[in-house]
């Protein structure tokens, strides 16, 4: 896959917010307008930076949650407990605010819908966000190739994009598997417990597709899933993980 | 720049400020960043090559790298995605000591790893003192998702510059961009510039 190519320099500009969606009680979507945005790639990031009264500044980078056809660009935000940019972002804004915004970033984990291979996209927490564009690229482009995402979450309030993955798996290419890790509701029919070498094995594609594979979460989950994916037998450079998690452990 | 009102720092304020470059923040955890699944190669198995625009390449085993005469280094790390960590403690041996016997007429490097990870700088930022190959941090051997069983560690530059599971070093007469440097980050990367992504 060809890289991206940054030419000249990637600039702060500012981007107004337009729109904001609570996807659960930690989390939510921020939609912004961008007056110089030239696009991006399914899986990429931008940095977001913050500036006080005093001047103090600070920035974070956030995947982005929309696809590339989507008119505004979309950051899903997880308010970290010990974080600096997240509460404000998830709590204090508010729509008409602006805020600055450089990218996009990162030209590895992403994803085109030209591409026909199988795609496996393994999510922890909101890890998913980068999936959630590139399944909203799969589907405004009319891509072929069959996606299935699996998504850990710990309970069903913590799902984020639950109806939009509901409504995205009624399309044949796509194919999304949930499960809730420490609570699930009553009649609960999907799958319980943490995405480890057996979960993967019972419904991952087998080897022999050979899936491209996104792996995305926090750092012991994707170290979890990538070494249980290249035990059974998937190849490492089709493997694309990418993590986060706060200040890390 | 537009102002965010009900922003306010919660910047670490025991760290002087001093020691963080330009849009980092500092972290008391270690994340952990990488594109690809850990590689885990034994000790048995690993060597060490540096090769290229040299006289003669030379490679060292697990037991002859571990012979030469290592050091513990007490260095400020910072990552481009934003975090630093202060007072981190390595042990390694200096590129100073496996480039001393090697003679070239080259000014750039080309790293390479297991898992196919490379990464590029100039040759005299590795030569003077200021980088080394460490295989413990804290004083255990260093755990494989942070690059064991030994990774570069070039601390003046971003931390992507530091390769994990390093196999080699390709010394070049021309400059090559790495894996991060042809996905549009810097391709010197000095953190006090803030040299994050092309252009910068």
């Amino acid at each position: 896959m060809a890289g991206t190519a940054i030419h000249g320099r990637l600039k702060w500009q500012l981007g107004t917010v337009v729109e904001l969606v609570e996807e659960t009680p930690n989390t939510r979507s921020i939609a912004l307008a961008l007056c110089n945005w030239h696009g991006h790639r399914a899986g990429q990031h931008v940095d977001v930076r913050l500036t006080a009264d005093d001047g103090y500044q600070a920035q974070r980078s956030y995947s982005i949650a929309s696809a590339p056809e989507d008119r505004n660009v979309v950051l899903t935000v997880e308010r970290l407990a010990d974080g600096e940019v997240s509460p404000y972002l998830v709590d204090e804004l508010r729509i008409g605010d602006q805020v600055e915004v450089r990218g996009p970033i990162g030209g590895y984990f992403v994803w085109e819908a030209t591409c026909e291979r199988p795609v496996l996209l393994v999510a922890g927490g909101s890890g998913v966000v980068p999936f959630r564009s590139m399944l909203r690229h799969h589907r405004a482009a009319g891509g072929a190739a069959p996606i299935r995402l699996l998504y850990s979450a710990r309970s069903q309030s913590a799902l984020i994009y639950r109806d939009e993955l509901t409504r995205m798996s009624g399309y044949p290419e796509i194919d999304i598997r949930i499960t809730l890790t420490r609570e699930q509701p009553g009649g609960w029919d999907g799958y319980r417990g943490r995405i480890d070498r057996g979960f993967i094995d019972l419904v991952a594609w087998p080897p022999a597709d050979r899936p491209l594979v996104y792996v995305c979460g926090p750092t012991a989950f994707v170290e979890t899933a990538a070494d249980a994916l290249v035990t059974l037998g998937h190849a490492p450079d089709l493997i694309r993980t990418e993590r986060f998690g706060g200040t890390g452990t | 720049m537009a102002l965010s009102p009900n922003f306010h720092s919660r910047r670490r304020t025991d760290v002087d400020p001093a020691r963080v470059p330009p849009g980092q923040y500092v972290t008391s955890g270690f994340p952990v960043l990488s594109a690809g699944p850990t590689p885990k190669t034994p000790p048995a198995d690993w060597t060490f090559t540096v090769r290229g625009a040299v006289d003669r390449p030379r490679t060292w085993t697990w037991d002859e790298f571990r012979n030469l005469p290592s050091e513990t280094i007490t260095v400020d790390i910072h990552c481009v995605t934003k975090w630093s960590k202060l007072d981190t403690s390595w042990t390694g041996v200096s590129l100073e000591t496996l480039l001393g016997g090697t003679r070239t007429q080259a000014q750039h490097v080309l790293a390479f790893s297991d898992g196919g990870y490379t990464t590029n700088m100039p040759l005299a930022d590795i030569s003077d003192g200021r980088a080394w190959l460490v295989y413990a941090y804290d004083g255990a051997p260093l755990a494989p998702e942070h690059g064991g069983p030994v990774r570069l560690l070039v601390p003046h530059l971003y931390f992507w510059k530091s390769a994990k599971w390093v196999r080699g070093l390709e010394l070049r007469n021309q400059d090559e961009p790495g894996f991060w440097e042809r996905y549009g980050y810097h391709n010197y990367g000095d953190p006090w510039r803030e040299q994050r992504y092309t252009g910068d």
